[in-house]
């Protein structure tokens, strides 16, 4: 039976943790959990879930990423909604997955009904739930870095500045080179590990021009980059997933401490 | 097999493998001679909310950093380049091709420049051309080669000065692709056709931009408003 | 040319390490990333002209046989030659041939990445006769016995004071007291010097932007005039290009025009766009008498209806590097090959082999910058992909990564073994992150931790908790 709809008029959402939420920043996964409850929707964790398959499918792994991609179909098709607290994560399953099995016809269409169905956290709540507002207070100066494939893949960009926007308290400073990429890359930043602090060296150069309190994001790998260069650098910028200020979830320590 | 059939072979090949359905031979061949014959215009930059098109030929002339000017008439075109060169400290002495166009020039008695004929042999200070068109969109001229305006003219002179007549100005590159074929018939062209927009530049030391490359350093742009 | 691909890493590293180098990037960072901005913003239809550009370059090549052998028909009737090169050493062969019947001495050279593909200067150097690069950065790399780093700014990597030093040693018939405090004095000495060299060549060798079918005509876009000299004073005109240059006609041309310079350097259009249509006509007075054009495939024709196919869309504007951040970091020599950059890391290993280029489809985050800005749409990130799948295909990957890749991704599919694993070592980290929640330094992470902390886990992973959390609840 699909659980779609079933008995009350919430919508159905299934939560895609990403592995490195789920395995380094368990608040992002229950700060995605909040916003999507408080938005109206009846949210799912299908326990069964790992990873979406990226790291294979950049290595140039398909086989690996096939089968890890049918098994993620497999959990999480029945569901109405399938939402990521992450542009790289949504776009591998919204963009590559029908583009993995594009000349596999009993997969096909399955893997396209399946990517119709995936959703970016913030762009799920402003454009599929039509949220404008949140309910958290932050007195913060914060900076939004937008992720590469979030920003590229998803379009996400306004989304995520919009709800900020509704949080109280809260000031937002654009960065400068906003669209240039943090270096992290996945397993690039350890296999090209010179050129990739080379990269989020100059990206850190720009938040602390910024003078921002907080550094945000949408994506955890990112994150755990840029505030890894940060700390290694000594500096006081804390750094944080977008959803944890918008679910009003900051009491934890920021990623990689203070 | 040689090498030219081997290479049309191969894409064949390639073509005919990646293509389930590539279309017959000669549903091919139409398909090109009909693109080639009807040459489709594309997307054209809508200049209409711009100003009048001679304002933005001198717009664009000028931000390609050449000087512009206009004049009624071949008479007043002389008098202008008379007044150009002196107010550049350039000598009187001009090279210029054959164009029938440049018998119009009258000079001041007296002080009439001393003209030169053909080629340029790298020497020369200032040449002397006229354009068969220019391109509003972005301020171009359009030079076709031959006696009346040899190629070497644009490009050895440390100054170059173009006459175009305001009736031969486009709005865009088709419609000057629409004079070309005009002039030299569907599918010819002369043996050089040079579009122009500013004096010469590099920007290779250090991305500084700096005019007068090889070509010339300086490029003065008259509009001549004289049906012929 | 030698080939340094293979140590690409090194390179990288050598590339970080050079401050004047890198002070050069700034420009690149800065500046072309800006003027194309603001070109594009200039020009509403920028989008729409992109669309057609790869419109009018698949139509083109699903034609390809067609359109070369018009464009063949048009520059014979027009009085100039067609050479087909199916590799470099024919093309280099041609050329020589063409040089040693009007027994050439010396050749000029409009910039041309075609002529550096096959190698031609190191050719013609051996064969006694003299190549001469007329574009200025190509002239300076020249000198400094470089490639060039960059496809439209061959000379991006060096700044003032590197160039005028070489200007002292090489202009040594001038007084070498004379003040080069000003790029435009460096430019002018240049420009003299170069002078004599246009008007003593005996051949001229261009590349070609496009190709028209229509007309038999080659395009080139310059700023300098350079390239322009180079094809009318010498005695005899050797157009350089690639099959893929080929546009059908001169409307098509202008679509494609339009992107062309406003992706390249930010400008509507470059200060000289020439059309050559065959040798000099009875009645011309200057101009070349003889035209030839050498037709270069070099495995294109192979690569047309491969996954590579679209990068024969290529206009070679340069978008691609100037906005990757890898180029940015590295500058274009580390690439160890002719072209650098995402295209390079697309182009080089079809030309020079996976086994030896494997380093370029790799060295990339695939942020997608160079596809959102390629003029030609070309997906650039999903071809390196593929040349990752490929060089995986062949096991030409480290087995180390290649041992790690496939017991995670093991471990993935089966989930509940991923979920006893991953809570102990996550649980270790955490316990290892202490109060302050990162790591320093771990073992089998250095790449990363040389550089940054390693943010430390929260403590149990989201989904032990969740589990616990319904538990509880129930």
């Amino acid at each position: 039976m699909s659980k779609r709809n079933n008995d009350s008029d919430s919508t159905e959402v299934a939560l895609f943790v990403t592995c490195l939420v789920d395995l380094f920043r368990p608040t992002v996964g229950f700060a995605a959990l909040k916003l999507l409850e408080d938005a109206g929707c009846s949210v799912h964790v299908p326990v069964e879930q790992t990873c979406c398959g990226q790291p294979a499918w950049n290595a140039g792994d398909r086989k690996d990423t096939r089968e890890i991609a049918e098994q993620v179909i497999k959990i999480f098709e029945e569901f109405e909604y399938i939402v990521a607290p992450s542009g790289s994560c949504a776009g591998m399953l919204k963009v590559h997955y029908p583009e993995l099995f594009h000349n596999i016809p009993e997969w096909r269409e399955r893997a396209e009904n399946f990517a119709s169905k995936v959703h970016e956290l913030t762009s799920f709540l402003t454009d599929v739930l039509g949220v404008k507002k949140v309910d958290a207070k932050l007195n913060s100066k914060v900076a939004y870095h937008d992720s590469c494939a979030g920003l590229r893949e998803l379009n996400i960009s306004r989304q995520p500045r919009e709800l900020l926007e509704s949080v109280e308290g809260i000031t937002q400073q654009e960065l400068n080179d906003s669209e240039t990429c943090c270096g992290f890359g996945g397993m690039f930043a350890v296999k090209y590990s010179d050129i990739s602090n080379s990269i989020v060296s100059e990206k850190a150069e720009n938040i602390k021009n910024a003078e921002p309190d907080l550094l945000l994001a949408g994506d955890l790998g990112c994150l755990m980059n840029m505030a890894g260069k940060l700390k290694r650098q000594g500096s006081k910028i804390e750094v944080r997933h977008v959803a944890e200020v918008l679910a009003g979830m900051c009491d934890g320590k920021p990623i990689a401490g203070e | 097999m040689n090498s030219r059939d081997k290479i049309l072979s191969n894409i064949r090949q390639s073509l005919t493998s990646s293509q389930k359905n590539l279309s017959s031979s000669d549903e091919r061949k139409q398909a090109v001679r009909r693109r080639i014959g009807s040459h489709p215009r594309g997307i054209i930059p809508d200049l209409s909310s711009k100003h009048k098109l001679l304002t933005l030929f001198q717009e664009k002339v000028e931000a390609s950093e050449a000087s512009y000017s206009k004049v009624k008439s071949y008479v007043d075109a002389a008098a202008e380049i008379q007044q150009y060169l002196r107010q550049h400290n350039l000598p009187q002495r001009i090279r210029m091709g054959k164009d029938k166009r440049f018998k119009k020039l009258k000079w001041g008695k007296g002080d009439s420049p001393q003209i030169q004929t053909g080629p340029s042999d790298g020497k020369d200070f200032v040449c002397l051309s006229h354009a068969q068109g220019g391109i509003c969109e972005t301020g171009t001229l359009v030079l076709t080669s031959g006696p009346d305006n040899p190629t070497s003219l644009n490009f050895l002179p440390e100054t170059h000065i173009i006459l175009v007549n305001k009736k031969d100005l486009q709005e865009n590159y088709e419609d000057s692709w629409k004079a070309l074929r005009r002039g030299f018939g569907r599918g010819k062209l002369s043996r050089t056709v040079n579009m122009i927009t500013g004096p010469s530049r590099s920007a290779d030391i250090e991305q500084t931009l700096i005019l007068g490359a090889h070509g010339p350093l300086r490029l003065h742009v008259i509009v001549v408003d004289e049906a012929k | 040319m030698k080939i340094s691909s293979p140590e690409f890493k090194n390179n990288a590293c050598n590339a970080l390490d050079d401050n004047q180098l890198q002070g050069a990037l700034r420009h690149v960072r800065k500046n072309f990333v800006k003027k194309r901005a603001d070109a594009r913003r200039d020009l509403p239809e920028f989008d729409a002209l992109r669309d057609s550009a790869r419109a009018i370059k698949d139509h083109t090549l699903a034609h390809l046989d067609l359109y070369l052998e018009h464009y063949e028909k048009k520059v014979i009737e027009s009085g100039g030659k067609v050479h087909w090169a199916t590799n470099a050493a024919e093309a280099r062969g041609i050329i020589m041939d063409i040089c040693r019947k009007s027994n050439a001495r010396t050749v000029t050279k409009g910039k041309s990445m075609i002529t550096e593909e096959i190698s031609l200067n190191e050719f013609l150097e051996a064969n006694e006769i003299q190549p001469v690069e007329t574009d200025l950065g190509e002239y300076i790399i020249q000198l400094r016995g470089e490639n060039p780093s960059h496809i439209i700014a061959p000379a991006v990597h060096l700044n003032m004071d590197q160039i005028r030093d070489e200007f002292r040693k090489a202009h040594t018939h001038l007084p070498a007291e004379r003040s080069m405090d000003e790029p435009e004095t460096l430019l002018r000495e240049a420009r003299q010097i170069l002078r004599d060299k246009f008007l003593s060549a005996d051949v001229g060798i261009t590349g070609a932007n496009f190709l028209v079918a229509e007309t038999g005509s080659s395009l080139i876009v310059t700023n300098e005039g350079n390239g322009d000299l180079t094809q009318i004073i010498p005695r005899i005109h050797v157009v350089v290009a690639s099959i893929e240059k080929i546009v059908p006609t001169l409307e098509d041309m202008a679509q494609i025009t339009r992107v062309l310079a406003r992706s390249a350097t930010g400008q509507e259009t470059t200060v000289y766009s020439t059309l050559s249509t065959g040798p000099k006509r009875k009645t011309d007075e200057d101009g070349p008498e003889e035209y030839h054009v050498v037709l270069l495939d070099n495995g294109r024709s192979s690569m047309l209806g491969t996954e590579f196919s679209e990068m024969l869309r290529c206009i070679r504007c340069g978008a691609c590097m100037n906005h990757c951040p890898v180029y940015q970091a590295i500058g274009g020599h580390a690439y160890g090959w002719v072209y650098p950059g995402p295209m390079g890391s697309v182009l080089t290993p079809t030309l020079i082999g996976i086994d030896k280029a494997g380093h370029l489809p790799n060295a990339s985050t695939f942020c997608g910058r160079c596809e959102a800005v390629c003029p030609m749409h070309i997906p650039l990130p999903k071809m390196m992909r593929f040349w990752r799948e490929r060089e995986f295909e062949q096991h030409l990957s480290a087995p180390s990564h290649r041992r790690n890749l496939t017991l995670w991704a093991w471990f993935a599919k089966h989930p509940s073994l991923y979920r006893f694993v991953t809570s102990i070592g996550m649980r270790i980290l955490a316990i290892w992150g202490g109060s302050a929640k990162r790591i320093n330094w771990l073992p089998m992470a250095g790449g990363w931790t040389k550089f940054r902390v390693l943010p430390a886990p929260e403590g149990p992973t989201f989904i032990r908790q969740y589990q616990r959390a319904k538990r509880n609840a129930r």
